[in-house]
Parts: C-alpha cells; sequence; structure tokens
C-alpha cells in the first residue's frame, strides 16, 4: 500500500494567540513562534504510518510519502515526518504567499498523477488557515472519492477497499470505499484501535496519544539518509493562480471587561443572575 | 446584482436548522447586491423538506431526490448542476457543508470562503470575513472566480425567521454521479439523538474537562446543572478522548463551534483549541481549581473552587433561582 501524505509547516498552533497582524493589516506575521508540523497532518500521517506497518513488530509494509509546498526550511516539516517512520519525502519550492488551498489541491493533484497512491491522507484543516476545503478539492480534481474526518480505517484487502467510520455533526457514518481515494481524519483516528490493516494482530493496540508517535533517535537518524526531491511548480506543470484573494487581516476584538474572580456559588449565581442577567 | 443559491441540510427528510444560518447569509447578499435566493434541497426526502422551506423568502425551493444516504460523491454534481447561473452556491458550515462544497467547487471552478463569519457588500465585491489560527486572526477575501462558493459559521449568522409569503417549489432533475460515486457506499449512519436541546443551537451550555475523571460523574455530577439550566451539554476534546462522553459533544476548533448567552466551562483549563469553540459567547464562567488555568482569558466570571463541590450546590442554586421565578 502506498499512501501520499500533504504535510504543512504551520506557526506553533499551541501559541497562536501569539501571532500578530502588520500595522498595515495586509500580513500576519508569526514572528518568535516555533514552526510546526500542522496537528491535523500529524494525525493522518500517525494513520498513514499505521495502515503501512505491523503495529506489533514494527516491520514496514508499505510506503509513505510525504509532499510539503513551501519555501526551502519546509524540508524540516519533511524531515519530522521521515524520522516518524516515512520512507520519503518531495518538497514543492514555493512562496507560501502563493498558496491557497485551490492551488494546493492542483499541486497534489499533479504529484499523485506521477506517483499513483493508493491513498492520499491529507489533514482535515491547517491550524492556520482553517479552511477544511484542500483534501475535498483535490478528491474531485482526481474523481477520486473521498472520506473526510476518517475516525476508525480499516481493509481487509490490503488496500483495495476500505471500511471507514467518520464523524459528522449529527452522528457517525460508516462507509466502503475503493481505492486509490482520499481521506482526512478526526481526533479519533489517534485512539488505539482506530486503524485495523490486515497486518498488525487483530488485538494489537497502539498507545494513548493526543498526537502522531514520537521520533525515534534511532528514526531521527534514519531520517537523514532518507531521499527528498524537491520540485518546483513549473516541474508539476502548475500555475499557482489564487482564486482567494485577501484584503486584509485584523485581530479579534478583545473580550470587554476583565475576570470577575467570585469566593462562591452564592456569590457566582447571583451575579448571573443580577449583573449578567443571563440566569 | 447577486443571484444566492442556498444548499439545504437534511436529516431523516428533515431540513436542519443550521440551513436557516445560510438562509440568513443568503438574504444579506441578495438584498445588498439586489438579487435574489434560492434554497435546493437534496437527498432522501427533498420534496417533503422542500415543502418545510418554502416560508423563509425564498424566490423558489428546489428538491432533488437523490438516494443511497449522504456522500459528497452523489451530491455534488446535481449541487454543480444546479448552480449555473447564481453568483454565490451557500451552506452552513457544518460537517456536511464543509464536506459537499468544496467538491462542488471544484466542479464549477469556484474558489471557497469557508467557515465565515460575516460579509459586507463593497460595490461589485463581496468580502467574507472568517476566522483563522483557531480563532485568532480574522482574515477579510474577495474571490477571484465567477461563482463563489461560501459556508458559513452557524453561530455568527442568526436562524432566518419565516418571512410571511410561500415560495413555490420546483423539481430538480438530479445528476448522475458519475466515477468516484460509483466507488464509494454508505452501509450505515448512526444518528445521535439527545432530549437537551443542540449543542450550536443553546442559550446555555455546560462544558465539562477532563477533571470530571469519569462518564459517570459526566452523569451524576455535571447533567444535574445541565439539565436544571436547560442547557446542552459539551466536553473538551481530552473529555472526549478519554471516552467520558460521545465524540459530537465536543467543542473546539475540531468539533463545535458555539457562542451562547451563557457558557459554563467546569474542569476546562482551556487549551487555545478549545477557546477557538466557545469564546464567542455572551457571558462564559470558569469553574476550575487552578485560577491561573488559561480560560482566564476569556472568563468573564471564574470561581476556584472544587468541582466536585461546586457543580452539586450551583445546581440547587439554579434550581433555587427558578422557584423563585
Amino acid at each position: 500500500m502506498k499512501i501520499l501524505v500533504p504535510v504543512k509547516r504551520v506557526a506553533d498552533p499551541d501559541n497562536a494567540n501569539k501571532v500578530k497582524v502588520s500595522g498595515d493589516g495586509t500580513k500576519v506575521t508569526s514572528d518568535g513562534l516555533e514552526w510546526k508540523m500542522n496537528p491535523f497532518d500529524e494525525w493522518s500521517l500517525e494513520a498513514a504510518l499505521r495502515l503501512t506497518e505491523n503495529g506489533s513488530s514494527k516491520d514496514r509494509v508499505g510506503e509513505v510519502v510525504l509532499v510539503s509546498i513551501g519555501p526551502k526550511d519546509a524540508v524540516q516539516t519533511i524531515r519530522q515526518g521521515l524520522a516518524m517512520g516515512a520512507e520519503r519525502g518531495i518538497l514543492v519550492e514555493s512562496d507560501d504567499d502563493s498558496l491557497d488551498s485551490h492551488v494546493v489541491a492542483q499541486v497534489i493533484a499533479a504529484i499523485a498523477a506521477e506517483e499513483k497512491p493508493d491513498v492520499i491522507f491529507f489533514g482535515k484543516q491547517s491550524a492556520d488557515g482553517d479552511s477544511n476545503v484542500a483534501g475535498t478539492k483535490l478528491a474531485e480534481m482526481l474523481d477520486w472519492p473521498l472520506v473526510n474526518y476518517a475516525m476508525a480505517i480499516s481493509t481487509d484487502d490490503e488496500g483495495k477497499s476500505f471500511t471507514v467510520k467518520r464523524e459528522l455533526d449529527v452522528g457517525q457514518q460508516t462507509l466502503k470505499v475503493q481505492s486509490p481515494c482520499v481521506f482526512t481524519s478526526s481526533d479519533r483516528i489517534l485512539q488505539p484501535e482506530s486503524v485495523k490493516n490486515g497486518v498488525t494482530p487483530a488485538d494489537f493496540a497502539y498507545p494513548e496519544s493526543e498526537g502522531g508517535r514520537y521520533a525515534s533517535l534511532k528514526g531521527i537518524m534514519k531520517a537523514k539518509k532518507k531521499p527528498v526531491d524537491e520540485k518546483s511548480l513549473a516541474d508539476l506543470g502548475v500555475e499557482a493562480k489564487r482564486v482567494n484573494e485577501y484584503v486584509k487581516f485584523d485581530l479579534p476584538p478583545a473580550r470587554s471587561g476583565s475576570t470577575t474572580f467570585v469566593e462562591s456559588v452564592e456569590e457566582l449565581v447571583q451575579k448571573l443572575h443580577s449583573d449578567a442577567k443571563v440566569l | 446584482m447577486t443571484d444566492v443559491l442556498v444548499v439545504a441540510e437534511l436529516t431523516e427528510g428533515q431540513p436542519r436548522k443550521t440551513t436557516l444560518a445560510a438562509v440568513t447569509f443568503a438574504k444579506q447578499v441578495a438584498e445588498g447586491t439586489g438579487g435574489a435566493f434560492d434554497i435546493l434541497a437534496i437527498g432522501e426526502g427533498a420534496e417533503g423538506a422542500a415543502g418545510a422551506l418554502t416560508q423563509y423568502g425564498a424566490r423558489k425551493v428546489l428538491h432533488s431526490e437523490v438516494g443511497g444516504g449522504y456522500v459528497s460523491e452523489t451530491f455534488a454534481a446535481t449541487v454543480a448542476k444546479a448552480a449555473d447561473g447564481y453568483g454565490v452556491v451557500a451552506a452552513c458550515a457544518s460537517s456536511y457543508g464543509k464536506d459537499l462544497l468544496p467538491r462542488v467547487a471544484a466542479k464549477i471552478d469556484a474558489g471557497v470562503a469557508s467557515d465565515i463569519s460575516s460579509v459586507e457588500v463593497d460595490g461589485s465585491d463581496l468580502l467574507y470575513t472568517r476566522p483563522m489560527y483557531a480563532g485568532n486572526v480574522f482574515g477579510t477575501l474577495k474571490i477571484t472566480t465567477d461563482v463563489q462558493v461560501v459556508t458559513v459559521r452557524q453561530s455568527e449568522f442568526d436562524p432566518a425567521p419565516e418571512a410571511g409569503s410561500s415560495s413555490p417549489v420546483e423539481a430538480f432533475a438530479a445528476e448522475d454521479g458519475g466515477e468516484a460515486a460509483s466507488k464509494i457506499e454508505v452501509l450505515s449512519l448512526e444518528v445521535v439523538k439527545s432530549e437537551r436541546p443542540e449543542l450550536t443551537e443553546a442559550d446555555v451550555v455546560v462544558s465539562g474537562g477532563r477533571s470530571l475523571k469519569s462518564a459517570e460523574n459526566f452523569e451524576n455530577v455535571l447533567e444535574p446543572l445541565v439539565d436544571a439550566l436547560n442547557a446542552a451539554m459539551g466536553a473538551s476534546r481530552a473529555a472526549v478522548d478519554a471516552g467520558y462522553v460521545p465524540n459530537d459533544l465536543q467543542v473546539g476548533q475540531t468539533g463545535k463551534v458555539v457562542a451562547p448567552k451563557l457558557y459554563i466551562a467546569v474542569g476546562i483549563s482551556g487549551a487555545i483549541q478549545h477557546l477557538a469553540g466557545m469564546k464567542g459567547s455572551k457571558t462564559i464562567v470558569a469553574i476550575n481549581k487552578d485560577r491561573e488555568a488559561p480560560i482566564a482569558q476569556v472568563a468573564d466570571y471564574f470561581l476556584v473552587a472544587d468541582l466536585f463541590d461546586a457543580v452539586p450546590e450551583m445546581t440547587k442554586e439554579v434550581e433555587k433561582l427558578k422557584a423563585q421565578g
């Protein structure tokens, strides 16, 4: 099974309240914040690694190829994914400002035409743009089926088809899908028994985790030798023509007033009743 | 003049209330540009659902029967065909809207403004404002394609009221889904049912975190307060991950975005990802042992207390207050 996992670097999402907007409102700046792998991509990478390994012996039984689109530094994000266990990477060099969901989907579609993966496992959204669009547009550009918000995935025919449970606002939907296909994941894909690939023993459970696996020291050393191809948009025949044009950015208005610390439940209920008038 | 097509969201043959947030958006665009808006009900039982959507001021309500359960692959071709002639195609940014509309957009070469919080008509341009960076930045964008696809944040667009006129209903022929649709099939849908108000529509939301320690404590400690307030119950990701409550109660950057009049965060520290889903609430209360918890950044009232003492006491106080009328 071959899985393509697009990975994006984003300003540290746990410190997203520290991003700033330039004086003229035309740019978001994240100076002083570390670049991290988009956590939603990290979940999808973890699921892709589980689909292509024997979870018990940790033997690899498939291939995970990482793609990142961005400046040369974005290779660090690819290296991080290689250290977690992916086989190789592709860096598509581009200026961050010339990308939007539409261009990203076009680039990944062009890579898919070359790589012919069984699955493209996207993050459902990026923690900076929060759009939740690129994976779905990609699926349509390729005319492939798509399962957004996958929370459990199993295959018993080596990835020719999958049974996928996904999270919707109204409940949970279970689907049968033929590959090649596109997935995105929900938080629940990290649960210990969310992925069943027919190779990992059926009773095997992954450790509880809030994110993808940690890279081992051995993994980090091996990652340095794993291949990363560099490509340009022109190599892929993609013209970076954005369809979304941001005209300005603003910080959200501060919440009015400060926090009132109350001493007792009685005081709290009284204030909610008499001052805030919400009870 | 911009005409808008609203794609209704159906569940079990009925329109969900999310549809009315998209209708409010459509009215704003139609009124601002001198255009009109129509509604498309699509899915199983679409004709009946269309009948339930005639009171909101649409020029017409279309219905298109597509069976087999919802997947974007079978719906998108029909929506794309119906979109012909409209300037904007819109839906609520529920999991349905976010799953379906980008596929429609790719079919008709349209840009997408996702999960917008407001729209402004600026001459011939529509300017969409949307939260980014987990709600820490608001970006305003234009879409440069001929047709524009938009999903709207339910908590920022009030449900459209009934308009007092009756829109005509018309059938719209469904299109075949094609190659991708032939490769996916719905095996089952488990719809979550609750007696409580819907999380995204409730006036009061009470959410619990991992400090509640168990599913039993959600039931025995938190739920009595939820019910005393006639509230919806929410949860942090940590509480959902720990299996204390079902997934559909998660509030946050992933999960539901809520903006009730009163939001009570019980034993929730307030990670950025959680704040993204609730900081638009009018009044925010935190009940937490740790007065340094980041939830203080957004809390209007903060009770530093052990939740296992404070929550049952608050339930009693609320009931006392209700008894006084």
